[in-house]
């Protein structure tokens, strides 16, 4: 049976979307607890209250983000059965151990943010430090196992027949496939980039507007340190991502980087637009291509024309500026790093000037392009499969029709959700700024004052 | 026992344990949004507010383990459910999404209208998603979920008497656990007055709850009739124990002896889930799709069972610890100096507010 194109597409569009959207919440929830207890333990060992302030501020942060985190993820459990039912059908048997896995994680990661949110009050000081490091554990934990699955998507293994039926599975294999030792760290690195960035951009904002107290300076330097640590390293991971990429799903390559033919010496263009005929305009750097893929011009690259028009995957062109954004971003970004390096290298201290505050202040919004671009990459140069060369996106979306009137739902839902999320961090870093100590518990806080029946009036 | 009927026993679990604490949380959404506006409803619902606490996302993470072990266990059946059934379950994630949100926000709504949307988006998910899960059970239990992608009738298979009804004795269990629950917590809070408020709603709930069961039995018996004849055969002793402990709970809080209540009214409600899965079996999709071959491979099947004893061995200490510390927030109402920062807001930092 074949569905309607447009089906299709509105199925691809909300899943994109929902994914889009919720890697960015997922991200937070993997790396942000981190930043928490670096300023937590900073505050502990050396005695400085401005670092426990902070901790405690961002451990609300985590909070709210995680839990609508939790909401958008279970919208994404749900979708495995209402827009990809005949995937899931045939191969849930394959990839669901991953999820089960990843249940766990996440049972785990609710519990300690909770526990920890409590601890602040009922804990003692160490031991709170220490109910933190489950949620970071977890939250890494977590990230393995979701990203192993689209691994496993783009590199499928570790079941039989691969037509038809599915009658055995190894789990290892499935688990650790071969897309796993680079997409796994490529994501971790990203949550952990894109995290400290846009805490440190928040901070940034603060200091341009001469808020330049220590817990501004302190709350822009923590995350900012991580972040330009895990970025050269990023660059590093996402370079061989690249090369094996090339490798094991040519065709990937071939879109990202816009080859039409297979040959050597290919020429490697920034931006352009991709035609069957070859790219227009963009920059051109003649053999380049080759040399990164294989360390030298005589390298072959496999081109587009290598398999017929249906394998190949759709809007060429979007999915190579996505490729090069993010490249470019990654770059600038550590360029941003070399700047924090040599300030500190120099005087011990992050450069005081208005420009490197303002590059702070932008990184945050070109962190999360990178990430989405990179999301783009990944999730586009794998179509038209699902699972890689074994199943096409298209026998897998549900035979179900109104996906139209769900994606339109889902997009309103989500705007607002979005909405009232970012106002509410803005609302509490107002009531933070104001210290006017009114409660700004948000989820999983306990409550503050005496039960309902202490403070009641005589009833009726 | 196979290792095929020991994961759909798992599944039978997380689908218990999502149906009693999903199940108090929406209903506890249903009295918040029923107590009506104003100082009126002020107290009930300040009494709710504190009641759920820190448990919500454990309650609903049950939920995604049900469906994860449906996928994995017995993936065919789980394609068969969500794409011939997906208006409803799409309806059902929508007062999921509404109700997340809702938690999310709840304590940072501070201006008043925040505080009406919140209330009235927790009512409406509670109706929803109890109402809608309702339906998918009934379309199930009544044979109109074929195997395939998409293959059963996407409006007739879950509108139709037997599926509306189950539905909405769905939104009444609900709405009976929590107030049996929220009983036991005015009682905690020493609130006598609330507790006699939601013991009275407990009866009214636990009458139409009895009401629409018995709707139910006739709709099934004309509709599903593999299903009743065993829940009318093998299931018997579980009904009648699910019967008993509702009465038992009635008969206790008529007398206002309330120790005890709580775990009643969860052994009725579990009963009547474990009665329905003895109905159905061997079936997942009565007379459609047996456990046995909706099977994932063998190898799947332990992989799912070793990973649930972990999340046991692991899980549900650390959940112990959460409940020891929630229940300690609940005793205590004065704070004890700490050597936290001064002066920070509070909410989680209510203690610390106070000290700065």
């Amino acid at each position: 049976m074949l569905t309607a194109a447009s089906d299709l597409t509105a199925a691809r569009s909300q899943m994109g979307f929902t994914l889009g959207f919720h890697i960015i919440l997922a991200s937070l929830g993997v790396a942000l607890p981190a930043l928490m207890l670096i300023a937590n333990y900073r505050g502990l060992r050396h005695d400085d209250m401005d670092a426990l302030t902070l901790a405690q501020r961002w451990s609300k942060a985590v909070a709210v983000t995680f839990a609508v985190g939790a909401v958008t993820g279970t919208v994404l459990s749900f979708e495995f059965g209402l827009l990809w039912p005949a995937f899931t059908g045939r191969f849930g048997q394959v990839f669901g151990v991953l999820f089960a896995i990843e249940g766990i994680f996440f049972f785990l990661e609710a519990i300690f943010i909770a526990i920890y949110i409590f601890g602040w009050k009922y804990l003692k000081p160490w031991t709170h430090f220490w109910t933190g490091v489950p949620v970071v554990i977890t939250g890494l934990g977590g990230a393995f196992s979701v990203v192993a699955v689209n691994s496993w998507m783009n590199q499928p293994q570790g079941f039989s027949p691969t037509t038809g039926k599915v009658t055995s599975v190894d789990p290892v294999k499935v688990i650790f496939n071969p897309a796993v030792p680079y997409e796994v760290p490529h994501m971790i690195l990203a949550a952990y980039l894109v995290t400290g960035f846009l805490v440190a951009s928040i901070y940034a904002v603060g200091m341009l507007r001469g808020r330049r107290d220590r817990v501004h300076r302190l709350g822009l330097l923590i995350p900012l340190t991580v972040a330009c640590i895990a970025t050269p390293i990023q660059f590093v991971v996402g370079d061989s991502a690249a090369r094996a990429i090339a490798k094991n799903q040519p065709i990937k390559f071939a879109a990202m980087e816009c080859v039409q033919k297979t040959s050597t010496d290919v020429t490697e263009y920034i931006y352009g637009r991709c035609t069957p005929s070859g790219v227009k305009g963009g920059i051109a750097i003649p053999g380049l291509d080759s040399i990164l893929v294989g360390w030298s011009t005589s390298t072959q690259v496999t081109g587009l024309d290598s398999v017929p028009p249906d394998d190949r995957p759709p809007a060429n062109t979007m999915l190579h500026w996505a490729f090069d954004t993010m490249v470019g971003i990654c770059t600038l970004l550590i360029g941003l790093a070399l700047w924090l390096g040599i300030g500190w290298w120099r005087k011990k201290d992050f450069p005081q000037t208005r420009w490197f505050l303002r590059a702070t202040a932008v990184s945050g919004v070109a962190a999360l392009v990178a990430l989405e671009a990179g999301w783009i990459v990944t999730e586009v140069g794998r179509q038209p499969w699902i699972v890689y060369n074994i199943m096409r996106t298209s026998d897998a979306v549900t035979q179900a029709s109104g996906i139209w009137i769900t994606f339109a739902t889902v997009l309103a839902l989500y705007v607002v959700l979005g909405a009232a999320l970012i106002l509410t961090l803005l609302a509490m870093s107002r009531r933070w700024r104001g210290a006017d100590g009114e409660g700004d518990g948000g989820p999983y806080s306990p409550d503050e004052g005496p039960p309902p029946g202490l403070t009641a009036e005589a009833p009726g | 026992m196979s290792s095929a009927v020991a994961v759909a026993a798992v599944l039978w679990i997380g689908v218990t344990m999502y149906a009693v604490f999903g199940g108090a949380d929406f209903g506890a959404g249903l009295w918040s949004l029923l107590a009506g506006g104003g100082e009126r409803g002020r107290r009930p619902r300040e009494l709710i507010d504190w009641a759920i606490g820190p448990v919500w996302e454990a309650n609903h993470v049950w939920l995604i383990f049900a469906i994860v072990v449906l996928w994995t266990g017995f993936s065919s059946a789980f394609e068969a459910v969500f794409s011939t059934l997906f208006i409803p379950l799409s309806l059902a994630a929508l007062g999921i999404v509404l109700r997340g949100s809702g938690f999310a926000f709840q304590h940072t709504a501070r201006r008043a209208w925040g505080r009406v949307v919140a209330v009235a988006l927790f009512g409406l998910a509670s109706v929803l998603t109890p109402f809608f899960m309702g339906t998918v059970v009934g379309a199930v239990a009544a044979g109109r979920v074929p195997v395939g992608n998409a293959t059963g009738d996407p409006v007739t298979s879950w509108l139709n008497p037997l599926s509306l009804t189950i539905g909405a004795l769905f939104v009444a269990t609900s709405a009976y656990l929590a107030a049996v629950f929220l009983v036991s917590d005015a009682r905690r809070a020493d609130a006598p007055d609330l507790e006699r408020y939601f013991a009275n709603r407990a009866l009214v709930s636990a009458v139409v709850a009895g009401a629409l069961a018995a709707v139910g039995l006739v709709a099934l018996r004309s509709d599903a009739r593999y299903v009743f004849d065993r829940l009318t055969s093998d299931a018997v002793p579980l009904i009648v124990l699910s019967g008993a402990c509702g009465i038992a709970v009635l008969i206790m809080l008529r007398r206002g002896g309330r120790r005890g209540a709580r775990l009643l009214a969860v052994g009725a409600v579990t009963a009547v889930i474990w009665g329905w899965g003895v109905a159905q079996y061997p079936y997942l999709l009565p007379e459609k799709l047996t456990i046995d071959d909706a099977a994932a491979p063998s190898e799947v099947l332990t992989a799912v069972l070793i990973v649930f004893l972990i999340a046991v061995v692991v899980v549900l200490p650390s959940l112990g610890l959460l409940f020891v510390l929630a229940q300690r927030n609940l005793v205590e109402e004065t704070s004890r100096p700490t050597s936290h920062p001064p002066g920070e807001g509070g909410g989680s930092a209510g203690a610390l507010g106070s000290v700065g």
